[in-house]
């Protein structure tokens, strides 16, 4: 799948003028309140007519401004998953769910409701009314209203926002498995990095209506420039890990990345199970040398990739370990002390407490 | 008790009441649907006169409503004579007529009950269902009609009790020929102008109040049972 966005749109006072390319499972559209993720959304979905460019998803142009193209939203066959779930009112859970497929011919229609329902374990709601529904189980009956008319898209404009904390943790998992176990493709609106951490194969940083950066999760979200202001302590890295052994006896995880071991909080996961966790540059130590006598418990070996600012006192180290780069937020008066320069070993040492738990690892491919 | 029992005469009037405001309401209201959604959603030119014309029959005095009707509708009328001519439909002293009058005084009311309503809805599930495949035809169809149905019974209630009660514009327009077009208030009319007549008066009175209070029994009940199946109680 390939979605190809290359759009200016003015609304008022602000302007929306975005490109990007992705092949991603799940490509995340990451940005502050206000950078312009809602609108490019609408824009795919066909719900804002752009004033300028082409939008196209595998080889479908499905606006174009130039040709004088644009497909209106009930053919786009793009599922939508609203902030405000926005389920009909006067339909019952089951008949939410099955308002989409009505309009999908037969032949297009690659999931069934049974599946969607037990995918998303919401079995035992078929009957209620959207308003007898939690937050989370709106949330929940509104991706299998969006799955069951068989996108060839989906998009999800913050689908979580107004969840708590405990809500989304129970959501997650749903969208992991969509991710992994459907073959559609997903745009997923998100302000927040740990949301972006965890669920995204690709990430476009979004600015003011402008893309800042675009590509993979793990390249996009090792820079900390790129990020907005207020989440550049979030900056991190995002490395691959294969669980070994599910408790080491002391309640810790062993992992293996491919720069070497690593030990984490408990994860509940079969061994061998691809996971995937964040580690964020200002929990990062570095030492010239392998460190003994000392607390944390993940040191990893490798060799400074690479060296950038990061304001008056402070600089990111890029460690590459493995296929990892590891980023170390760490002070320049350190960096003079250590001597470190491109090329030169060095072992990057990361607090077990500091990791929050992995999660599942996007499946390879898409 | 004996001077409950209504008379023939008095059976007709209320008969026909019923048929004419059941018609008026039935008739006016694709209509009444269709102009409410347009004042609603749409911008066009001559909006603001389309949205004069509809309201003025609740402004203008119904007298001149009836009469207006008479020249346009009536025989010689432009619209009346092309119809009788092209399509056989007559309105001068038939009881269409009377059904036109009372339709035409009662539009503005269901009108502005189902402009209401549509006002109420939320765009946004409109928006939704688009993405799910329905084009503009079947959102109307599965989304915003359904939604306006609070308004709709409204409308169509405040309508019938309109017409039930319509006098002025329907007695200038079609006069008050018994079994034809002597409706409810007509009948009460006729009464209360002759001698001896205030039995008669007093019975029809007693039979509009039983309409008025059915028709408002009802739709309080239409009403609950919609606005539960919405669950905006």
């Amino acid at each position: 799948m390939t979605l190809s966005v290359n759009v200016r749109h003015r609304q008022g006072e602000f302007t929306v003028d975005a490109a990007f390319e992705s092949r991603g499972r799940l490509t995340a559209l990451f940005g502050q309140s206000g950078s312009g993720k809602s609108t490019l959304v609408n824009i795919i979905a066909g719900l804002i007519r752009p004033d300028e460019g082409r939008v196209e998803v595998d080889d479908r142009v499905l606006s174009d401004s130039k040709a004088g193209r644009f497909v209106p939203t009930h053919q786009r066959r793009i599922g939508y998953v609203f902030q405000d779930a926005r389920l009909f009112p006067h339909l019952s859970v089951a008949q939410n769910l099955a308002f989409g497929r009505w309009f999908t011919p037969t032949a297009d229609r690659y999931v069934d409701q049974r599946s969607v329902v037990d995918l998303l374990g919401i079995g035992n709601l078929l009957d209620r009314r959207p308003a007898m529904l939690s937050g989370g189980e709106k949330s929940r009956v509104a991706i299998g209203r969006a799955l069951l008319a068989s996108p060839k898209l989906m998009l999800m404009d913050e689908p979580f926002a107004s969840l708590d904390e405990a809500r989304k943790a129970e959501i997650f998992p749903y969208i992991e498995r969509l991710r992994d176990e459907l073959n559609i493709p997903i745009v997923y609106v998100s302000h927040s990095v740990a949301e972006v951490a965890r669920l995204a194969t690709d990430v476009v940083v979004l600015a003011s209506g402008r893309v800042q950066s675009s590509g993979p999760a793990p390249a996009v979200l090792s820079q900390a420039n790129v990020l907005p202001e207020a989440d550049r302590a979030e900056a991190g890295a995002l490395v691959e890990l294969e669980l070994v052994e599910a408790d080491d006896g002391y309640g810790l995880s062993l992992l293996h990345s491919s720069g070497g071991e690593w030990r984490l909080p408990h994860v509940d996961a079969p061994p061998g199970a691809k996971l995937r966790a964040r580690v964020r540059a200002r929990d990062v130590m570095l030492a010239t040398e392998r460190p003994a006598g000392i607390s944390a418990l993940n040191v990893l070996a490798g060799t400074v990739a690479e060296i950038t600012e990061a304001g008056p006192a402070e600089v990111v180290v890029s460690i590459a370990s493995g296929h990892d780069l590891i980023p170390a937020r760490i002070t320049r008066r350190s960096l003079q002390t250590l001597g470190l320069t491109p090329g030169a070993p060095a072992f990057a040492l990361v607090k077990s407490i500091t990791l929050t738990e992995a999660t599942r690892a996007p499946a390879n491919g898409g | 008790m004996e001077w409950l029992a209504l008379s023939a005469d008095e059976w007709n009037a209320v008969r026909l009441s019923i048929k004419v405001s059941t018609w008026a309401t039935i008739v006016s209201l694709p209509l009444g649907i269709g102009i409410a959604w347009l004042l609603a959603r749409r911008d066009f030119w001559g909006k603001s006169v389309l949205n004069g014309i509809v309201h003025l029959p609740l402004i203008l005095p119904p007298v001149v409503t009836g009469y207006l009707l008479l020249l346009t509708f009536g025989r010689r009328g432009p619209v009346g004579s092309f119809l009788e001519d092209y399509f056989g439909i007559v309105f001068s002293f038939r009881w269409t007529g009377a059904a036109l009058a009372c339709g035409v005084m009662a539009f503005p009311l269901m009108v502005r009950a189902i402009r209401l309503s549509i006002e109420m809805i939320d765009r946004k599930l409109e928006a939704a269902a688009g993405t799910l495949g329905a084009n503009p035809a079947w959102t109307f169809a599965t989304i915003t009609l359904p939604l306006m149905l609070p308004g709709i019974i409204a409308g169509m209630i405040l309508a019938f009790a309109k017409a039930m009660g319509e006098f002025g514009a329907t007695i200038t327009f079609v006069s008050n020929i018994p079994g034809e077009t002597q409706t409810l208030p007509s009948a009460i009319y006729t009464f209360t102008q002759v001698p001896g007549g205030d039995l008669g008066a007093l019975r029809l009175t007693l039979v509009s109040v039983a309409i008025a209070m059915l028709a408002l029994v009802a739709s309080e009940i239409l009403a609950r049972r919609v606005s539960r199946r919405l669950d905006l109680e």
